[in-house]
């Protein structure tokens, strides 16, 4: 019973921690958007543009990366069943 | 026939050297290391200054193209990371693209990438050490004032992680989404009463050429990238 009750949880809090992926969704879109807008202003600055935008984009998808990890976490190795 | 259950495990540990475990993750390092090393040596196998091959095009423009993107964007005085920079794009790229094989991708290891996250750590604070001095370096920690030296800390321990999170993080949700997709269409397949897992073909390609293609290059380009960008930055060009 114990056991079902720390799966059951887990299995919400991996799904809770998914929504991690909305922020950085949204900031990544911002993001490309704005990219978009300086190069159709210059386009000759396209490729240093492309490059910031990805790193950026990059740095803004941790958030949403930490809550996968979780989710991987609670699924895959998780740290609570061993403490019954 | 097909996938019966949903079976997502990490790297399997293969064999075991006085108590020290060798799992798949380094075995497959070891041939990508050795693919990596044969394609070098086929590349610049009989060169030429006068009449260059085709081979040696290639490998002309892998080594200006890196130069050039270091120097973009570490600096002229930092042009001496673009072999180094190579090697790991190099590596991770292979490291994800044999997934496409069939192969379980290295990077989609937690330890793989850390490691390559911790060789970024060291490379930031000896760039830092070397820009600042040693009592420089560890005044940094104290600026802007005394109080934020914690958050300081915890914002340079951060970085190695985040780094390999986030490689780590795009691989493996990955193979997990891929086992899913698997698991899915074989169901679908033996819910209308097929035997056969009819619609696990050519289906899940399309997820390949997304996880396996697009992000295994993205983010050997990103944590490069970020590599060049944190080291560049910890040395910078001097005015």
């Amino acid at each position: 019973m114990e056991k079902a009750i720390v799966l059951a949880a887990s299995a919400i809090g991996a799904g809770l921690a998914a929504i991690a992926g909305i922020g950085p969704g949204i900031g990544e879109g911002y993001a490309v958007g704005k990219a978009c807008e300086a190069i159709g202003r210059q386009p000759e600055c396209s490729g240093p543009v492309t490059r910031t935008m990805l790193v950026g984009c990059a740095i803004a998808e941790s958030t949403g990366i930490y809550g996968l990890v979780i989710a991987l976490l609670l699924m895959f190795a998780n740290p609570f069943i061993g403490k019954l | 026939m097909g996938l019966k259950e949903v079976n997502v495990t990490g790297p399997k540990v293969s064999f075991e050297i006085f108590g020290l475990k060798i799992s798949e993750t380094v075995i497959l390092s070891w041939i990508v290391m050795a693919l990596i090393i044969g394609i070098i040596l086929f590349l610049t196998h009989n060169m030429s200054k006068t009449n260059p091959g085709k081979k040696q095009v290639v490998a002309e423009w892998i080594v200006t193209t890196f130069n050039k993107l270091v120097k973009d964007s570490m600096g002229e005085r930092n042009i001496g990371y673009a072999p180094y920079m190579t090697t790991v794009f190099m590596f991770s790229i292979f490291g994800s693209l044999i997934s496409l094989l069939g192969l379980r991708p290295l990077t989609g290891d937690f330890n793989a990438t850390f490691s390559w996250a911790l060789i970024t750590f060291v490379m930031i604070q000896v760039a830092k050490i070397k820009n600042d001095g040693v009592l420089g370096y560890l005044k940094g920690f104290t600026e802007p004032i005394k109080l934020l030296t914690p958050l300081n800390i915890i914002s340079e321990v951060a970085k190695p992680v985040s780094m390999s999170f986030r490689h780590f993080g795009n691989i493996a949700s990955g193979i997990v989404i891929t086992q899913l997709v698997y698991f899915a269409l074989t169901s679908l397949s033996s819910a209308i009463g097929l035997d056969f897992p009819l619609f696990t073909i050519a289906i899940p390609s399309v997820l390949s050429i997304y996880f396996d293609l697009f992000c295994g290059f993205m983010q050997a380009f990103i944590f490069v990238m970020l590599t060049m960008a944190y080291v560049g930055s910890a040395y910078p060009e001097e005015n």
